[in-house]
């Protein structure tokens, strides 16, 4: 026998009076029931957004490259500044699973399935950008190291255009294991409870014969925490790999050494911002309030606020080091983002990534939710600003005043990224009608430690002294 | 795989679990195995387990990556296709790092769940029995394995002793099989 107990100075994780069953019966009912009219408006709305963006995609193959608004000058424009955007947010995901795990962070629990689910339909999006930037789609396999009939010739492996395709690859994959091995033992669950014959079939299917005897669970606890482990360092170094295909070139404005570690808080600024936009919207939509706290909610803005700020030091730092390095083109590069023509990209990001989250400052404010919602799109505007500024600012005017220009998206580009959208959000429809949106297993696990009718019951453990408190717990 | 005899008792809380498991370690009848539906910590030693090495299969498999990266690109860079980057070393170590890392993690991860679910004899299309449908839900089965000796109604009453909410015996496969798990099995022991 161990003890359970935590202070009861920490808020709970799960409000209410919870049994194990309540848990799941309140995360599995909304699976075992038809959705509601908001669910099939929304689903048909991405299916519509979807099929608009697989039109737009068909076009730009169809035609080629040329219908898009990049050109010689500005050859990266809306697709890589989308493909690092979906990058970005992909990364809440695996911090949240993986990074608060290792840190025993125990409201992860509440919010880390939806978020990991997050992560990969944003992984899933933003792939599909350099994939179709490539031009000649078809060909896009020339990028794997397969043994082939032109020599064999092998990709550049000291590429950080190929490191990046090795990393999103790798994060898709471990994220996809990761989620897939905490969602069997649940998939277990629906069908043990399933009352139809084609849900009993097709969780059990999904659920892998899962059992849970004890010795699997002994392995599901240590393949856990070893993905963690894994995990912790991967989602580092995916934002830095992205980062080093902008810092590794000679482009006033890119090649920085400060690239890295600021990437990498802009992409968990602006994921835990989307976790936000879509937690809040699950947890109304199918009553969850009780397991995605707004203690939750707070936790989250706290990070966002803590990100928020590295990323304005970074921008800062940018500033000051164009200024003091006397390096006349980083000096116009920052010089022209400011106040060239467009200004009104920067000083959007500005806004939006530095000066706003401040108000998170605000105890009240980080507790409010429709506060809380709204900032978590203006974080998500402003960081796609920021990727916008980093690629087409530093692009438009290059060394040669002959070739500068002024680039802006065509339909198709536009149309693409929409259509990300459409992949994002159907996927995300799908998961939370068929998938349980919160782990229940990991629930069940903190609910008599964290669990607002099991923490009533500290109180008197409190009250204890610690000698009396030792002498109670000890004598095993 | 074998059809047994099984006595099955099940419980609602951790705190009946554990001298439950205590009990039926001390009394002689054979643990089949307990079932719960969250990990619960402790039963493994309870039941006197032994720690799992599924970590050091993920040690391995993560070398196997780390080896497999740097042996592929230094033989590529090296000997079956070098190319002069800018006059820099052919076998450019530093920016071979990345790529050593990404396979590192991708074999580490990829190899240790495809041991997990072999360990756990779990995949797609395979199918166990269940001794209690709220097993994966919140009862903790624990069940123990009767041979032809085993009086069924002293197990059952061994197990009343236990503080056990509910107690049967069941004929079941105790391995596992390729079904569709809408369908129902039903067993008969061999003579």
């Amino acid at each position: 026998m161990h003890l359970k107990y935590e202070s009861i100075v920490r808020e709970p994780l799960v409000d209410g009076n919870k049994t194990y069953r309540q848990v799941t019966e309140d995360i599995i009912s909304p699976i075992e029931k038809k959705p509601g009219k908001m669910w099939y408006i929304g689903f048909f709305i991405s299916l519509i957004l979807l099929g608009f963006g697989a039109f737009s995609v068909f076009w730009e193959v169809y035609f080629g490259i040329g219908v898009w608004g990049i050109n010689r000058t500005v050859g990266w424009g809306w697709d890589i500044t989308n493909f690092v955007w979906w990058v970005g947010i992909g990364h809440a995901g695996t911090l949240i699973s993986a990074i608060l795990l290792i840190f025993r962070q125990g409201w992860r629990t509440g919010v880390n399935r939806a978020a990991e689910a997050m992560t990969i339909f944003a992984v899933m999006c933003a792939g599909q950008f350099p994939i179709f930037h490539m031009g000649r789609v078809w060909d896009a396999m020339f990028v794997l190291p397969y043994p082939n009939t032109r020599g064999p010739l092998w990709p550049n492996f000291n590429s950080a255009l190929l490191w990046d395709v090795f990393a999103i690859s790798t994060y898709f994959t471990v994220s996809l294991l990761f989620w897939y091995s905490g969602l069997v033992p649940d998939f277990a669950t629906i069908r043990d409870r399933a009352k139809t014959k084609f849900r009993k079939r097709a969780y059990g299917l999904a659920s892998f014969g899962w059992t849970g005897t004890a010795k699997n669970w002994q392995r599901f606890e240590s393949l856990s925490l070893v993905l963690a482990g894994l995990s912790t360092p991967l989602v580092l170094s995916v934002h830095t790999i992205v980062s080093f295909d902008f810092a590794t070139s000679v482009i006033p404005g890119w090649h920085t050494t400060i690239f890295p570690p600021y990437f990498v808080a802009g992409a968990i600024f602006s994921g835990f911002a989307m976790v936000q936009t879509l937690l809040i919207l699950v947890r109304k939509i199918l009553s969850l309030e009780e397991y995605i706290t707004l203690g939750h909610i707070e936790a989250m803005n706290k990070v966002i606020v803590l990100t928020g700020s590295i990323v304005g030091v970074a921008y800062l730092t940018e500033l000051f080091m164009a200024w003091y390095s006397q390096v006349v083109y980083e000096q116009d590069a920052f010089n022209w983002r400011i106040i060239g023509p467009y200004w009104w990209s920067y000083w959007a990001m500005m806004t939006c990534n530095v000066v706003s989250p401040q108000l998170f400052w605000f105890k009240k404010l980080r507790r409010n939710i429709p506060f809380t919602f709204i900032m978590s799109i203006v974080v998500n505007i402003g960081m796609w600003f920021e990727r916008f500024v980093i690629i087409v600012t530093s692009l438009y005017r290059d060394y040669l005043p002959g070739s500068w220009t002024y680039y802006s998206p065509t339909w198709p580009e536009v149309g693409f990224y929409i259509g990300t959208f459409g992949l994002f959000f159907t996927c995300f429809f799908l998961f939370a009608k068929y998938f349980p949106v919160v782990a229940v297993a990991e629930i069940k696990f903190v609910l008599k430690t964290s669990g607002d009718n099991y923490k009533r019951d500290m109180a008197k453990e409190d009250e204890k002294s610690l000698e009396e408190f030792v002498h109670e717990n000890s004598h095993h | 795989m074998a059809i047994k005899k099984f006595a099955v008792a099940c419980y609602d809380t951790e705190d009946t679990l554990f001298p439950a498991v205590d009990k039926v370690r001390h009394s002689g009848y054979k643990l089949h195995d307990v079932y719960t539906p969250f990990p619960v910590h402790g039963l493994d030693v309870a039941m006197g387990l032994k720690e799992t090495d599924l970590h050091v299969a993920g040690f391995i498999f993560g070398l196997t990556g780390t080896s497999t990266a740097v042996g592929f690109m230094s033989w590529i860079f090296t000997s079956d296709w070098p190319i002069n980057f800018g006059g820099k070393p052919n076998w450019s170590l530093p920016a071979f790092m990345p790529i050593v890392f990404e396979l590192t993690v991708l074999f580490a991860a990829v190899g240790m769940v495809l041991t997990y679910c072999y360990l756990n004899q779990i995949m797609p299309g395979v199918k166990k029995h269940i001794f209690h449908p709220r097993q994966t839900d919140d009862y903790f089965v624990v069940v123990l394995e009767l041979n032809e000796h085993s009086s069924e109604q002293e197990a059952l009453a061994f197990l009343g002793t236990t503080g056990a909410l509910e107690t049967n015996i069941q004929i079941a496969e105790e391995g596992w099989w390729y079904g569709r798990w809408d369908e129902e099995e039903t067993y008969e022991l061999a003579k």
